[in-house]
């Protein structure tokens, strides 16, 4: 049993430390961005020439060496914030990500106080 | 508590489907406003002839000048090219074309017969400083003041409206 | 002339609806349990005259009677009649009349399979779905109707969009409409209840059988949708999180929390109030899926052609159904003291609901937020992939944990007995995932997470099929679909991180080296069809390890009427992977767009969809073989 339990520690470790580097991707930052004169299609599904003349922006950023996020900041400064399919952390967007957290959260609670009650009894 | 779920539930529905029915009038279409009041990014275009680069102080030269992202197989350009030989005429403004993903014989064959409105001309073969300047396709023209601030938009061809908002505002 | 057969017919059916209400309201007030004949009779009537209206519809599509605007907007002589049939519904005015047409159908059904039942309550039900009938006639016939009249008469229609001429999307409608539109009858079941005060354990015989009809056609029509994206739409994927894609989902998700629910309330009486909401929830969402949908207030891939006089009418429907709704479960909800042991099904299975609105919160956010975003700040975004990924993976992890170790909690209260057995499953799952990142290669962090834990459900679920049959206690349905959940993770999860990707711009005759792979664009054809052009592209793509070499064709094809420019994806599979590939030309060049892609264990994704539905479907024909 005991063997089992180191087993499973080292195994478990194991995995988590291969867990690959984020390097960047080109795929990925295409992916996430909107092809805007396709009906919502992105970037990286488009054959559009809108498509390939942002591929090569974004060949070109990359070897500038920016990172993921400043090429959305720069994207998304020519096109407005629709073009990346990542909403970005600000104040509009900010309820957007919380509250999906709040919900569950709030879940959570409610489950636990409705199990409580009975420990009162 | 009861009470106070009572209120705030119905509360909530009701602003959805507020929200829903305002939405329900708007336009769905996108236009790229994002640029307007800001200023120029920092540019570097090819000479059309020459191996020499334009940079950004070539929109000090005039009050306003218009920047033209043009291509001779492009159909709708040659739509709104009159426009622009128009434009060329006024003392206000200058015109910056900008040659899109072309052809030099190509493009030249088509200045020659349709005539050349622009001050400045250069060359865009990759396409690549489109993305910088926001646009998405052609024909697209940008209005520009002498301080480098971005006022205006125009995507697709010139038409009489545009034409005469641009003799409006450099005027 | 069939215009105005459809029309009669149309017109007699509201008729018949208001006639039906009037009479079922007569019957509330007589004595006897039993429900008069006549009723019965008009609820087969209208059944039998709405079947015939669509059956008139699908007739004009296929005689291509082109006098009926439907028809002409969505229709072509040419068109192969498999697709002309398939026509009728791939529209808004059609498939609104599929609409209909299953809402009527449901209510007749739902009076004859409900005999054992309070009169009062089947009556109610009868009143309200039909109220819902009335509502959908009136839209068709004063905003929709697909019976309008256009003149003069056109020789010829407008055509059907080739991208939709495909035997998966033919039948997606039909199968999503049973499922949510399926899901009114027990909205309307629920709204009985709240109103007759039918809150026994007996109620959810009444609706169970529905919730798993709509639930597994829900499904099958979310696969096949899926099935068709990936074959048809050319990028290779299967889900996007387009808004469309996430409207058909959330109803799926109250479904599931539903009949989890009824589990409990059947056993034990308990979350009335759950199942109550749930019902009127699911139904909820399927109408507010289809406001968002029709109304073209979402931008999407898949949007029907949008007109807001739609969307008015049906944000009002959607307003009177919520607010009624919620009045009526305000006036009648009772607190209910639960007494509820943490170690018991009970509490597993109020874990599930938590998980299931956890997930159709985030989605209903991320789909409806853009919208809010554009009316109130003026600023459009974009909720896209990366939002879904980052907030619902993580829990996604826990969640299988749970579908593990639910199934055999006890009832009311369970000791901790298993402890031991889980542990050798999850040193088996950590094992086998160690397995996969040493022979192949590693993942992210959450990826590791995600996958160690489909393990460890579908390990857990097969020790239960072992023990259950051992036992003779054979409860199949829930191990083939929590097990088949845990594989469709597993596989979507190794799908997403061993696919291969790659773009590139070739010429004829070019090759081009990736990984242990070598492309080349062999020939390039032109060919004729009766109603499209194509280039034909030939590519080989040679495994230089095993020396296999494949051939794709992937074409750009020019359709006439309308004048459309697909790209149809090359695709070879096989048990082990997919290869996809497409191309595109690339203006003023001789150069092609070539996307390859190498997608492992593509197949089993569908294989293991259908069985989380072929699971529900056995516990359908055990409710019915025990009915």
């Amino acid at each position: 049993m005991k063997f089992i339990l180191v087993l499973i520690t080292v195994l478990f470790n194991f995995s988590l430390l291969c867990g690959t580097e984020k390097t960047i991707d080109q795929n990925t930052i295409h992916k996430n961005l909107r092809c805007l004169v396709c009906q919502g299609q992105s970037i990286a599904d488009s054959n559009s020439d809108f498509a390939q003349t942002v591929k090569l922006v974004i060949k070109d950023l990359i070897k500038e060496g920016k990172t993921e996020e400043e090429i959305y900041s720069f994207m998304a400064d020519k096109y407005g914030e629709w073009i990346v399919f990542k909403p970005q952390l600000n104040q509009h967007n900010f309820l957007l990500w919380f509250l999906p957290y709040l919900a569950l959260i709030l879940g959570g609670v409610i489950i636990f106080l409705i199990i409580k009650r009975k420990r009162n009894l | 508590m009861q009470r106070i779920i009572k209120i705030i539930v119905p509360a909530i529905i009701l602003f959805i489907m507020g929200v829903f029915f305002i939405s329900l009038n708007k336009d769905v279409n996108y236009r790229t406003n994002s640029l307007i009041g800001k200023k120029i990014p920092n540019i570097s275009l090819e000479y059309f002839n020459e191996n020499k680069f334009y940079q950004k102080d070539i929109f000090k030269k005039s009050n306003y000048t218009l920047i033209n992202f043009w291509a001779s197989w492009c159909a709708p350009c040659r739509a709104e090219h009159p426009f622009l030989i128009k434009l060329s005429k006024e003392k206000n403004l200058k015109l910056l074309g900008i040659n899109f993903k072309d052809k030099k014989k190509q493009a030249k064959i088509f200045l020659d017969n349709f005539g050349n409105p622009y001050d400045f001309l250069a060359k865009d073969e990759q396409g690549k400083h489109s993305i910088i300047f926001g646009t998405y396709g052609i024909p697209e023209s940008i209005l520009v003041n002498k301080n480098l601030i971005i006022l205006k938009k125009f995507v697709g061809p010139l038409s009489t409206n545009d034409f005469n908002s641009i003799i409006e505002i450099i005027n | 002339m069939l215009s105005n057969f459809g029309n009669l017919l149309l017109f007699l059916n509201i008729i018949l609806g208001f006639t039906l209400i009037y009479s079922a309201f007569r019957c509330l007030k007589l004595t006897e349990s039993i429900i008069p004949k006549k009723i019965y009779q008009i609820s087969a009537l209208q059944s039998t005259l709405i079947i015939i209206c669509f059956f008139t519809l699908i007739a004009a599509f296929i005689v291509s009677d082109f006098s009926l605007i439907t028809v002409y907007q969505n229709s072509h002589t040419l068109k192969p009649t498999f697709y002309k049939i398939a026509g009728t519904w791939g529209n808004h005015e059609g498939s609104l009349l599929l609409w209909v047409v299953i809402l009527i159908i449901f209510s007749f059904l739902f009076l004859i399979f409900t005999r054992e039942h309070p009169k009062q309550f089947r009556i109610i039900t009868l009143i309200i779905q039909n109220i819902l009938i009335i509502g959908f006639l009136f839209f068709i016939l004063f905003n929709s109707n697909p019976f309008s009249i256009l003149s003069p008469i056109s020789k010829e229609g407008l055509g059907l969009n080739p991208i939709l001429q495909d035997p998966a999307l033919a039948i997606h409608p039909p199968l999503l409409y049973i499922g949510f539109v399926g899901s009114s009858i027990y909205f309307s079941a629920a709204m009985a209840s709240l109103i007759t005060n039918y809150s026994q354990n007996s109620f959810a015989q009444s609706i169970k059988n529905w919730v798993l009809i709509s639930w597994s056609f829900q499904s099958l029509g979310i696969l096949v949708g899926s099935i068709w994206a990936y074959y048809e739409l050319g990028w290779g994927g299967f889900w996007f999180w387009d808004p469309v894609e996430n409207v058909s989902l959330l109803p799926w998700f109250a479904m599931t929390a539903l009949f989890h629910s009824l589990i409990v309330f059947e056993k034990r009486g308990l979350f009335y109030f759950w199942v109550i909401t749930l019902c009127l929830l699911t139904f909820i969402l399927s109408v507010t899926g289809t406001f968002l949908v029709r109304s073209g207030i979402l931008n999407s891939v898949h949007t029907f052609a949008s007109d807001p006089a739609r969307g008015i009418y049906i944000l009002l429907f959607l307003c009177l159904m919520i607010f009624s709704s919620i009045y009526l479960l305000f006036k009648k909800y009772k607190k209910k003291d639960y007494d509820l042991n943490p170690n018991s099904k009970e509490t597993f299975i109020l874990v599930n609901n938590w998980f299931m609105m956890f997930y159709l919160i985030t989605i209903l956010l991320g789909t409806i937020y853009p919208i809010f975003t554009d009316v109130l700040t003026k600023n459009k975004i974009s909720v896209g992939p990366p939002f879904y990924n980052i907030v619902i993976l993580p829990f996604v992890t826990i969640f299988l944990l749970f579908m593990a170790i639910a199934p055999k909690v006890k009832w009311i209260k369970a000791r901790f007995e298993n402890l031991k057995n889980y542990i050798f499953i999850l040193a088996g799952s950590l094992l086998i995932n160690f397995l996969i990142i040493f022979l192949f290669k590693s993942y992210s962090i959450l990826s590791n997470l995600i996958i160690i834990s489909a393990l460890f459900l579908i390990i857990s679920s097969s020790f239960d099929a072992i023990k259950s049959y051992r036992d003779k206690k054979i409860d199949f349905a829930q191990i083939v679909s929590h097990a088949s959940f845990g594989f469709l993770v597993l596989f979507i999860g190794l799908n997403d991180n061993f696919s291969i990707e790659k773009d590139y711009n070739i010429k004829l005759g070019e090759i081009k080296n990736f990984d242990n792979y070598t492309l080349k664009l062999q020939n390039l054809e032109l060919k004729n069809f009766p109603n499209y052009k194509t280039v034909i592209g030939e590519l080989e793509i040679s495994n230089k390890e095993t020396s296999i070499k494949d051939i794709l064709k992937p074409e750009i094809r020019i359709y006439e009427n309308p004048k459309t420019l697909t790209y149809e994806a090359a695709i070879k599979t096989n048990i082990l992977k997919d290869y996809y590939i497409t191309m595109s030309n690339i203006d003023r060049s001789d150069y092609y767009n070539i996307k390859f892609q190498k997608k492992p264990l593509m197949i089993w994704i569908w294989i293991s969809t259908i069985m989380i539905v072929f699971g529900g479907l056995i516990r359908l024909f055990k409710n019915a073989k025990n009915n």
